[in-house]
């Protein structure tokens, strides 16, 4: 399988929504139609193509595969490097799977059309880039690219206090992953100054094993960036106004698929990379994601806009996939990929059912509906499957998952694991209550009485993910098995006995004046 | 005694220009005046060329006052290329704001002059010349909207506090003089190699005395008072033209004359500048938020921007050599097509400058917002762009060298700035209104401009390698 020439697979994936958007500057903007077809064709084929991902990908390897290195600054270490792992291989097909979808549910969006379709392909691309890049410069080159275009979506296609929203979206990441960035440098500079060559290379630079004191520094940088995106408890202030004002597709993407970034970049970056101080501080961080699941759960239950209560049980949901991955063991780690899925799948899917109700009602209070079963038996049917998906009833994938993280997490800490156990009822309280209010009861609102159900191309969006989320219910193991070699390696690095303490910073650093200019 | 005429070339080539076009303006009536602009960008496409042949040559003239290295021809390229993108974007507005078509170009071409002897030159004295052709030409240049009670109110701002400058940057001279016998550099380089300690009190007033100049001439705190008067009222194309060409050749004199030549003095500048730096970035960044006009903003970002550049001064020339130079090559195209974006937006009467006016260009003109998103998000530091790849560099050379603070405050910096250049955004495609009813300026040579300026955005900030090599075999060749 691997004889197969695989120079160019990941760079395709990457290149194909581009060319996507190149090709839809170039059309004019009336034909609406012909828009949407060149958006949707860009973004089925790189969902297709990166089938052939998983085609070529052997579950049994742990490292990274289909590997394709370029140099692109090489006097200064600097390289286009990309490749898939175990734990990137099924949030790049999330990607891809989520992108056509959330193109497709943007039918009602009827201004600019071009500029959101172009800003949508290039999302993609920038997402992408974030799973697979495998250098440093790379990587934050591709964090940063993901997040102009979903500024753009928010800004221009948003709510009514979208300005704010956006605003707040890019300057909360934006003010964690600057510091970021002067990590990444002074990370390299360090790996400059022990192993003589300056690289930004990440396979390279997991080697270098810093004292605690550096560590910690460049973890807390690190870190930082990522518990905004994801959002850790304290920083999630962002959150619900982003997903609030975002349009339905923007929310999709930005739940499903942005905020993984966030907890991905905690398992490839921050862990790996500074694993004494990662096993320092996971005490913390599970304690910071037992807080951000309750607290998220009792907010959520309070809230009365539909789409409010979903953004904040995004907040819970990661973090039981934070808590996941603080047990730094192979069940915590998996349940917390695999928890990964499910909320982009089960959220993105509560995004779209909330984006469909609002198109036909221009409301998402939970007050101004009611007894919806009557009059749309569908999108009742498939409200309750994804919420049933939600809340981790077994048999859907939802279960698999917490299942998973509790028994990581409760072998690390029982007390804490029972704590989180209490968000999973909290979860079905909110979740079913919402429901119960929305879909029960009369239907008394003359309004509701008028309601189309759903139409085929919104059954078309959500069949896909309703079948995965039974798929991934019942039969994980396909999942499971292609994750285990690569999360095992990266256990490995974390728990490396530490090794002897890096060359004395002066000794080395002239030799590395060539490189450095 | 032979007289290698070589060195001067691209200098002469221009200041011919500028005398043709001088002469050919008293002949040529009204309507055909736009002639002008195409023989100044000739010439200025002829220095271009000469540029690249005499590329890699190491020469010197005029008993060692003048050199022709690398280090001058990067920065002469510069130039050339600044001053051919301000003509490009301004023929249709001087047309429209009735500025004299002949003058304009002219002053422009004898900036250029001035700013190529900066860079070339090996000699206080020399450098002085030059610093003063390139100050009298703009002096005129911000006067020239007459028209515009702004815009004589700039140039007499600029003339006064410039004249100021150029008093501290003589007194300086003059007291290195006194100190060291020379005013050639490398006789008072050869001096304070010789002499590595027990300088007289008055060199050092001397070196400080200088710096006091240049931060002055760029525009750094808190020496920068007179740059968002001078900016905001002087014609647009003629602030960009400032905002880039003027202070990549103050930096040029400050990086040939203070970083490299006098690089023993380091030691005595480092605090300072270090001050200098971290106050001229977040004073800029902080005055820019609050500002209603996007060229006012513009002008206090330059002014973060030169802080930015204060950094490489700070790390020494082994690490900031090369970030200094990208850095300004990556800064040209970005700040010019700002400019240039905003030149279209005038009309007759109104210079329609602040956000408002630029309410709804997203969707009336896609190409020129889609460029100054672009222009604004590169000057924000986003990847893969321009700005990113030279703020980057500069960063990079904080934390080798051991400056990480630098770095955190630049970043942070970075953080404030992407709050009013999203504004730009904001009120091009978020915002309703303004733009209808507004006519915007067709200028097909003005989209040439910026279409360039697009091209050197991207490519910087994509495939950066060649022009990394470039800023390097540039500064380091430096004797």
């Amino acid at each position: 399988m691997m004889s197969l020439p695989s120079l160019g697979t990941l760079s395709l994936l990457l290149a194909i929504p581009v060319i996507g958007a190149v090709v839809l500057l170039l059309m004019p903007r009336r034909q609406t139609k012909a828009l949407f077809t060149i958006a949707l064709l860009a973004s089925s084929a790189n969902f297709l193509w990166s089938l052939s991902i998983l085609n070529q990908f052997d579950g049994s390897k742990g490292e990274m595969q289909l590997v394709e290195r370029l140099p692109w600054m090489p006097g200064f270490g600097i390289e286009y490097i990309v490749g898939v792992d175990g734990i990137s291989l099924f949030l790049v097909l999330l990607t891809t799977l989520l992108m056509p979808l959330a193109i497709l549910a943007s039918w009602s969006v009827k201004e600019k059309i071009k500029e959101y379709l172009f800003f949508m392909l290039l999302l993609e691309t920038g997402m992408l880039g974030v799973f697979v890049a495998l250098d440093l410069f790379l990587f934050y080159v591709f964090w940063e690219v993901s997040l102009v275009p979903m500024y753009f979506l928010i800004g221009v296609w948003g709510g009514p206090r979208r300005i704010y929203a956006a605003l707040k979206f890019v300057v909360y990441t934006m003010a964690g992953s600057l510091l970021m960035l002067v990590a990444i440098i002074y990370l390299a500079t360090r790996h400059a100054q022990t192993a003589q060559t300056m690289t930004f290379n990440l396979l390279q630079i997991y080697d270098l094993r810093l004292p605690f004191n550096e560590q910690t520094w460049l973890f807390l940088a690190f870190a930082l960036s990522f518990a905004i995106k994801v959002p850790v408890f304290p920083f999630h202030t962002w959150l619900p106004d982003a997903h609030v004002e975002a349009p339905t597709a923007g929310s999709v993407i930005l739940a499903s698929i942005l905020l993984k970034l966030g907890t991905y970049g905690f398992l490839r970056f921050a862990i790996p990379l500074f694993p004494d101080v990662a096993l320092a501080a996971a005490p913390f961080f599970m304690a910071l994601a037992v807080i951000g699941i309750i607290y998220g759960a009792v907010v959520a239950m309070m809230q009365a806009d539909i789409k409010k209560l979903v953004a904040y049980s995004s907040v819970s949901h990661l973090g039981f996939v934070m808590l996941g991955l603080f047990a730094l063991n192979m069940q915590g780690i998996q349940g917390s990929i695999y928890q990964m899925l499910n909320h982009g799948l089960s959220t993105g899917a509560l995004f779209l059912l909330v984006g469909m109700i609002y198109d036909r009602r221009h409301t998402r209070l939970i007050e101004d509906f009611g007894g919806l079963w009557k009059q749309l038996p569908i999108f009742s049917a498939l409200l309750l499957f994804v919420t049933f998906s939600s809340i981790g009833l077994p048999g859907l994938n939802g279960f698999v998952g917490e299942f998973l993280i509790l028994l990581g997490s409760f072998a690390v800490t029982p007390h804490w694991a029972a704590a989180a156990a209490t968000g999973v009822i909290l979860g079905a309280i909110y979740m079913l209550w919402m429901y119960r209010r929305v879909i029960f009861g009369p239907l008394n609102n003359p309004e509701n009485q008028k309601l189309q159900d759903l139409n085929n191309r919104e059954i078309l969006i959500l069949a896909p993910i309703v079948a995965l989320i039974v798929l991934m219910g019942v039969y994980p193991q396909p999942f499971l098995s292609r994750m285990s070699a690569s999360v095992d390696l990266t256990l490995k690095r974390v728990f490396a006995p530490q090794t002897a303490p890096v060359a004395d910073k002066e000794a080395t650093a002239e030799e590395n004046e060539e490189d450095g200019r | 005694m032979d007289v290698n005429l070589i060195p001067l070339l691209p200098a002469t080539q221009v200041l011919l220009t500028a005398l043709v076009v001088m002469l050919l303006d008293l002949f040529i009536k009204e309507p055909e005046k736009g002639l002008l602009a195409w023989i100044s960008l000739l010439g200025l496409a002829l220095g271009a060329g000469e540029t690249v042949l005499l590329w890699g040559s190491q020469e010197s003239a005029f008993g060692d006052t003048l050199l022709l290295d690398n280090f001058a021809l990067f920065f002469a390229q510069i130039f050339l290329g600044v001053a051919a993108l301000t003509i490009l974007s301004s023929i249709h507005y001087v047309r429209q704001t009735k500025i004299h078509e002949g003058e304009f170009y002219e002053l422009i071409l004898f900036a250029t002059v001035g700013m190529i002897l900066m860079a070339a030159a090996n000699d206080l004295i020399i450098f002085f010349l030059g610093l003063e052709t390139m100050s009298i030409a703009v002096y005129v240049l911000t006067g020239l909207w007459r028209a515009s009670s702004q815009s004589s109110e700039a140039a007499m701002k600029y003339f006064l506090m410039g004249a100021f400058a150029t008093g501290f940057l003589l007194y300086g001279i003059a007291l290195i003089y006194g100190a060291t016998g020379a005013t050639n550099l490398n006789q008072i380089s050869a001096y304070l190699v010789e002499q590595p300690t027990d300088w007289p009190l008055y060199l050092v007033a001397g070196a400080l005395l200088l710096l006091v100049g240049f931060a002055f001439k760029v525009g750094a705190v808190p020496f920068h008072f007179w740059v968002p008067d001078v900016y905001e009222g002087a014609p647009t194309p003629v602030t960009g033209f400032m905002s880039v060409a003027v202070k990549a050749a103050a930096f040029a004199g400050w990086a040939r004359i203070v970083l490299h030549k006098l690089s023993p003095l380091d030691t005595d500048w480092a605090v300072p500048l270090w001050v200098l730096a971290i106050a001229t970035m977040t004073v800029g960044n902080l005055l820019a938020i609050s500002q209603s006009s996007v060229k006012r903003m513009l002008a206090y970002s330059s002014i973060a921007h030169a802080g930015y550049l204060l950094i490489a001064f700070v790390v020494g020339e082994e690490w900031g050599g090369l970030p200094l130079l990208f850095y300004l090559l990556a800064y040209s195209f970005m700040t010019l097509g700002a400019f240039a974006v905003i030149t279209s937006l005038t009309d007759k009467e109104h210079p329609r400058e602040s956000y408002t006016d630029f309410a709804g260009l997203g969707f009336k003109r896609p190409f020129l917002a889609m460029a100054m998103s672009l222009f604004m998000l590169s000057l924000a530091g986003f990847p893969p762009l321009a700005g990113f790849a030279g703020k980057f560099y500069i960063f990079r050379s904080a934390v080798l060298s051991g400056h990480v603070s630098l770095a955190i405050i630049g970043v942070l910096n970075s953080l404030l700035s992407v709050i009013y250049y999203l504004r730009v955004i904001v009120a091009m495609y978020m915002e309703e209104g303004g733009a209808e009813g507004k006519r915007f300026g067709q200028s097909p040579y003005l989209y040439i401009a910026v279409a360039f300026a697009v091209a050197g955005t991207l490519y910087l900030g994509i495939v950066p390698s060649k022009a990394l090599e470039w800023s390097r075999i540039s500064y380091f060749p430096l004797d």
